[in-house]
């Protein structure tokens, strides 16, 4: 039985002021969730917003108590010059590595920063996306994935989703968004559900 | 003979090689290595501080480095970016300088703790570097998970609603003592060449967090032991000749 995991009522957020169009939303466990839209629409915000890391200005925002929140920013983990082991980096999360892609299943032991861009692009993100949590939140989690990665991602967010788990998934990609989510708000200047 | 003079300067000093490599890497993931320049400047301040009010000097050094360390988080928005361990290395020293320069009973142990002369330590040394190396190790062993996650996902604790400034004052609090022990014990730069060396080589060579935590501590003791025969036998101070092999093995290992 699904349950509603987060309730947003015409939600303002910004940084150090208003910075997006007032916003409408149910989430409930085992859906997805895309917001799209042109850059600078404040997208990235509403998700900092949800995660307690942007301001809220004016609205609601209602989480379900004891809620567990997973965040994927646009900021790749900073590994350049650290020991760390890709292994390693899930396990601080508490992520599992079943049903990581095979090209990186061979890559967990070795060190972070002599991975490729898109390969470190993707342990990162899965990190996040399979720690325990109820509700996943990723900010433009397809960029620096080739065509693979992102077949791949899409299946593992209907897998996730399939769990139970509710996901926001901000994306300039409207085309993943559409394959992807359950339900899509493309933010505007007046924001629209479609 | 042997046992009298040296066996308990030995134990203290390999207490302390096992872990300040461990809390070097710790230092540098958070991009603080100069915080154990600092906290040393500020021990050695501290115990000549005490020594001249009639104090007992150890107590006197981690009490100010206990001080430094907590006292920081409250200048930390004004002192970002390393300031704030530059300006009490600045402090220590400064402090220590001119206490060693204008009391005589600070001159001797001033000397002392700039020179790094690990054999003047004894039994009541090492009972207090014992207990608090096995302790700091745990405390590190148990926050190790949550400093990695500050690091490479700073956000990831707030989003699950969980505290970082109980972790990080308690690292702090432990980096500051740890580094005030290891300044009574071996000097200023011996315990900075233990906390910086190892651990610069083993972020350099080692592929995973667990295997650079345990190259840091290899490289720590051997340079230790091989420094502690070796100004026993050629009759240096303790502190040059550790800073002087660790630099040719990091030079030669990195």
């Amino acid at each position: 039985m699904s349950q509603i995991l987060i309730r947003a009522q015409a939600l303002v957020a910004g940084w150090s002021q208003p910075a997006t169009a007032p916003l409408d939303f149910v989430l409930e466990s085992g859906r997805i969730l895309g917001l799209t839209g042109a850059n600078g629409v404040g997208k990235s915000t509403f998700l900092a917003a949800l995660a307690g890391r942007a301001r809220i200005f004016s609205g609601v925002l209602e989480q379900r108590p004891g809620l567990r929140l997973a965040l994927q920013t646009q900021d790749v983990p900073p590994v350049a010059g650290l020991p760390l082991s890709g292994r390693e980096l899930l396990a601080l999360t508490g992520a599992t590595t079943d049903g990581l892609p095979p090209w990186l299943v061979g890559l967990l032991d070795e060190r972070l920063d002599l991975l490729s861009g898109g390969q470190r692009h993707y342990l990162g993100l899965w990190a996040i996306l399979r720690a325990p949590a109820d509700l996943v939140l990723l900010d433009e989690p397809t960029n620096n994935l080739d065509a693979a990665g992102v077949a791949h991602l899409a299946g593992a967010l209907r897998a996730l989703a399939g769990t139970g788990v509710g996901l926001v998934v901000v994306s300039h990609d409207h085309e993943f968004v559409e394959a992807v989510c359950d339900q899509v708000i493309t933010l505007r200047e007046v924001v629209d559900v479609v | 003979m042997w046992s009298d003079l040296f066996l308990l300067p030995f134990l203290t000093g390999l207490c302390l090689a096992l872990v300040l490599p461990v809390l070097g890497c710790f230092l540098r993931l958070r991009d603080e290595w100069l915080a154990a320049l600092a906290y040393a400047h500020v021990a050695a301040a501290g115990a000549l501080l005490a020594l001249v009010g009639g104090l007992v000097p150890v107590f006197g050094g981690m009490a100010a480095a206990a001080l430094a360390g907590a006292g920081k988080r409250l200048f930390a928005r004004r002192l970002a970016g390393g300031a704030a361990f530059a300006l009490l290395l600045l402090a220590g020293w400064a402090v220590a300088v001119l206490l060693a320069a204008n009391q005589p009973l600070a001159e001797q142990l001033g000397h002392s703790l700039f020179d790094g002369q690990l054999y003047f330590s004894g039994a009541s040394q090492l009972a207090l570097v014992l207990p608090w190396a096995i302790f700091a190790a745990v405390v590190l062993r148990l926050l190790a998970r949550q400093l990695l996650l500050a690091r490479v996902y700073p956000d990831y604790l707030k989003a699950r609603q969980m505290r970082a400034w109980p972790v990080i004052l308690g690292f702090d609090l432990v980096a500051a003592l740890t580094l005030a022990l290891a300044t009574m014990s071996m000097g200023v730069m011996g315990g900075f060449a233990l906390v910086f060396v190892p651990a610069w080589v083993a972020f350099r060579r080692a592929s995973t967090w667990r295997n650079g935590v345990l190259l840091a501590v290899a490289i720590g003791l051997v340079g230790y032991v091989a420094a502690f025969a070796l100004a026993l036998g050629l009759d240096q101070p303790f502190g040059p000749v550790l800073a002087l092999l660790l630099i040719a093995v990091g030079l030669i290992i990195a």
